[in-house]
């Protein structure tokens, strides 16, 4: 077990690399209560959200969930989020480890007919995932089918009601279930015990991590913070300066025409060189960043790495150098994600799309 | 088969006459997690005792690999390098690192496995 933002973890269940290759094959089940779920209630909760956020909120429909950032007034990144409109109003769910600044950060910039609710601890979530986590989720309620990317509805596992989102962080298809927190570990043997035979297996932090590099999706406070801004992160694709004013508008637009000063590439290592977060990324004797996730990927059988170096300094085909145990490592630059896996995919980009 | 002894730094060794045995303890590698590289030495090299010989590297960390004994090396465990993972399922068994012919008598203060198992209960706290 191990402390993740203030919640005790397992790192894994059984094995790392089973559990991995369990969400890559068949489907791996996470819990992720860790997550902070916030419900925002009020008249004026749209306008409120839309001022708070970089994506365009006004463009969901009930039933539809979206990725997006917080930036503070100099564009840098405060936590990526997804927001879920639903037909009771607006819904949340924020990275765990920023979930007390979050919180602060809503209700700071509420209008006094807003009202935001910490749901974290009555309210559960799990994550589904896996190319086969449609067919084996033991699901009785909206036909799992007709739930788009990104969309969300209800219905019941074991006769225990959940709220259904098509959304995940593995790149791979599946869901992600809200449930009474009471009831969770009743969804949660019953999902295990229907996909057993199947090869469904519950899945650590290990495995989250894995598969959410492997999919190139960006962690919060790795690979991105409050002095990184979304173009730098490659996250520009989540931000729309045309609906209106936002937190972060203007210094992100400024962002924009300035360039980015540094970008995110994809590493790929040698057999048993596991980069770091924080090694330093070289080229030519010339030192230009740092690694900011790294691990060894079970599943393609080497390790990956995101670096988030000067911009345009690497191109893919590219050879760097990183430091791994006190020596140059050779890395090759490689194109991003480094595995695209079963999710369907949104009209836009999917990198960078969050769990 | 020889008993089994345990260092303070989770390692173990069993020893056969001249013939020395080593690996990482079953408390070890669960410390460590997917063990996914192994950086060893090559036959014929001189370990000192408490000599750092190698890296292992799991997903979590990498670690240094200490001998528990002086020796030289008489052979290594290449299966290693194909299936890490041997460290994690087999750690006393088929996960054996090293093979040393010993120089002089293994080292008096070696725990037995009840010393041992206290050392680990203590890490685990």
């Amino acid at each position: 077990m191990v402390d993740f933002g203030g919640w005790e973890m397992p790192q894994q269940y059984s094995s790392i690399r089973d559990e991995h290759l369990a969400v890559r094959k068949v489907a791996g089940l996470f819990d992720v209560s860790h997550m902070g779920r916030f419900r925002v209630a009020g008249d004026s909760s749209l306008e409120f959200v839309q001022h708070l956020v970089t994506n365009d909120v006004a463009q969901l429909a009930h039933g539809q969930a979206q990725y997006n950032l917080l930036l503070n007034e100099d564009a840098g990144i405060v936590d990526d989020l997804v927001v879920y409109r639903g037909s009771e109003g607006w819904f949340v769910v924020v990275n765990a480890s920023n979930r007390e600044k979050d919180l602060e950060w809503f209700r700071s910039h509420a209008p006094s007919d807003v009202e935001i609710e910490d749901r974290t601890f009555e309210l559960a979530l799990i994550a589904f995932q896996g190319p086969r986590a449609q067919e084996l989720l033991p699901w009785q309620g909206a036909a799992l089918d007709s739930i788009p990317y990104f969309g969300f509805g209800h219905g019941d596992v074991a006769g225990i009601h959940a709220l259904i989102s098509r959304t995940g962080y593995t790149g791979e298809d599946g869901f992600e279930l809200f449930v009474s927190s009471d009831r969770v570990g009743e969804v949660w043997d019953a999902i295990l015990e229907h996909g057993r035979s199947a090869g469904v297996l519950p899945a650590g932090l290990g495995a989250r991590d894995a598969t959410r590099l492997e999919a190139a999706l960006r962690l919060w406070g790795n690979d991105m913070d409050e002095t990184v801004n979304p173009y730098e992160a490659g996250l520009g694709w989540t931000v729309k300066p045309a609906k209106g004013d936002f937190i972060g508008r203007e210094a992100v637009q400024r962002a924009r025409a300035e360039g980015p000063r540094r970008q995110l590439v994809g590493l790929k290592m040698q057999p048993g060189d596991i980069a770091r977060h924080g090694a330093a990324v070289s080229s030519q004797g010339r030192r230009l960043g740092v690694i900011t996730s790294g691990t060894h990927s079970f599943f393609l059988g080497y390790p990956i790495a995101l670096a988030s170096v000067e911009a345009r300094s690497l191109q893919v085909g590219d050879r760097a150098v990183v430091e791994v145990r006190g020596r140059e490592a050779p890395a090759e630059v490689v194109k991003l994600p480094f595995y695209r896996g079963s999710a369907r995919s949104l009209s836009e980009k999917k990198e960078g799309r969050h769990g | 088969m020889a008993e089994r002894r345990y260092t303070k730094t989770h390692e173990w060794v069993t020893v056969d006459g001249k013939h020395a045995t080593i690996g990482i303890t079953d408390f070890a590698q669960s410390q460590l997690g997917d063990v996914v590289f192994l950086e060893l030495p090559s036959v014929g090299r001189k370990l000192g005792e408490r000599e750092t010989f190698g890296v292992i590297e799991s997903v979590k960390a990498a670690s240094d690999l200490y001998s528990p004994v002086a020796g030289r090396i008489s052979a290594v465990n290449d299966k290693l390098s194909g299936k890490p993972e041997l460290v994690n399922s087999d750690p006393y068994g088929d996960g054996w690192i090293l093979k040393l012919e010993l120089a002089g008598d293994p080292p008096s203060d070696l725990l037995d496995e009840a010393a041992y198992k206290k050392v680990t209960e203590a890490a685990a706290g």
